[in-house]
């Protein structure tokens, strides 16, 4: 195992292509959810949870260790809550991606408390219609509700702005 | 006491109140008579233990003494855990779960949006992510406490029950003791005053909504935060902890 010798860009290049345990045509480097890789004596990466009690978090935490190590690199993992995550650290890269797997992406600016209430208009991911119903907040993850287009009727996810 | 003591005591309370509440919420899993509400508690009961573990992982480590986050929630009796008397209630009929959750949400979010300016920086980060969390839960939990204040002539009734037999529970939550004392003054904790005068309002405007009456002032419950607890933790705390009293050291 070597650890010096190697960039930061070299390491964030292999774990750009760690997926999302939950949803895996995201990267957790879509997600936003690396926040830093440090290479000292050994390759330390920071990474962030979603949510407090999100399951994927260790899974995550294992696959970036794996991913690493197969390239015969020692890591730790460093977690680090401040700044938490929001749906705002999803790229553009990864919007785009959701909309194309079928999941409405969140809005942007999730820092606004406003959005936390009251009616939202979400388009569809499949025609683009902003005529849609909320079916019920929770979906098949934390992280999703359930929505229904009303013009195309198709059923679709919608990632939280959180 | 001193301020280091004081802080380990906070954090495991936080822990506490986090745990417990998700633990309670856990034995409703499978439980729920629509899917939507199944999927929403059992996000919700996640959440708090996401937030039990990262409490008591930091209680750990100022405690120094090389306890992890199982050991606060599995080794410990009864008597150690101070949580709010309110929040090991049981579960009662969904109106008394819808109840206890606003009570004890509208107390928690206020509690740590101050948080999230107080001195220590680990529980102002734990805090910055729990309060969008709990955010969500109250927005979810509220709709459903007005719905059935303000709904059939026997939702209103019932809710109406549930509220006047949680109230006497609330009080504690606003009572400081020497903790609060001290993790206001070194750690620029929350001001327990300041936050009931905030939680009345807010209480007393989502009970109007819902078109209940306000409960009277009246006696107040006390003593979880110091480990008198009633009756039902015992029973919640020994299932709870069956593995790990029968099988000491059992892991996944």
């Amino acid at each position: 195992m070597v650890a010096i010798g190697i960039s930061r860009e070299q390491v964030l290049d292999w774990l750009s292509v760690v997926p999302d345990p939950e949803i895996p045509v995201l990267t957790i480097a879509d997600l936003g959810i690396v926040r830093g890789v440090t290479i000292d004596e050994q390759v330390i990466v920071e990474l962030t949870p979603t949510y407090s009690g999100c399951p994927a978090t260790e899974v995550i935490e294992q696959s970036v260790i794996d991913t690493l190590h197969k390239h015969g690199v020692d890591v730790s993992i460093k977690r680090v809550l401040s700044p938490p995550w929001t749906t705002d650290w999803i790229s553009k890269e990864g919007r785009d991606k959701l909309k194309e797997y079928g999941i409405a992406p969140p809005e942007q600016g999730a820092s606004k408390r406003e959005l936390l209430q009251g009616n939202r208009n979400i388009a569809c991911p499949r025609c683009d219609s902003v005529n849609t119903a909320v079916v019920s907040e929770f979906g098949s993850t934390a992280c999703k509700a359930s929505y229904k287009c009303i013009d195309c009727l198709e059923p679709f996810e919608y990632f939280k702005c959180i | 006491m001193n301020a280091d003591q004081a802080l380990l005591a906070y954090v495991s309370r936080l822990g506490d109140n986090a745990l417990i509440l998700g633990q309670r919420m856990v034995e409703l899993v499978a439980a729920y008579p629509e899917l939507e509400e199944e999927l929403a508690n059992a996000n919700f009961a996640l959440d708090f233990i996401g937030q039990a573990r990262m409490f008591y992982t930091y209680a750990g480590e100022i405690e120094g003494n090389g306890r992890g986050e199982d050991d606060f929630a599995f080794l410990r009796d009864e008597n150690e855990f101070r949580n709010f008397l309110l929040i090991e209630q049981p579960n009662g009929h969904f109106g008394d779960s819808i109840t206890k959750l606003v009570l004890f949400e509208s107390f928690y979010l206020l509690q740590l949006e101050a948080l999230t300016k107080c001195a220590d920086t680990r529980i102002a980060e734990i805090s910055a992510r729990a309060e969008k969390e709990i955010r969500y839960h109250l927005r979810h939990n509220t709709q459903w406490f007005l719905r059935l204040g303000d709904g059939t002539e026997e939702s209103h009734q019932r809710v109406q029950g549930s509220l006047d037999n949680l109230w006497p529970y609330t009080g504690e939550m606003f009572a400081a003791d020497e903790i609060d004392g001290i993790f206001a003054e070194f750690f620029d904790g929350p001001h327990l005053e300041a936050i009931h005068a905030q939680w009345m309002t807010n209480v007393e405007l989502i009970i109007s909504q819902a078109t209940l009456d306000m409960p009277e002032d009246q006696w107040m419950a006390s003593g979880g935060k110091q480990g008198r607890h009633s009756e039902h933790l015992g029973f919640m705390i020994a299932e709870m902890q069956y593995l790990q009293r029968t099988h000491p050291g059992a892991t996944w």
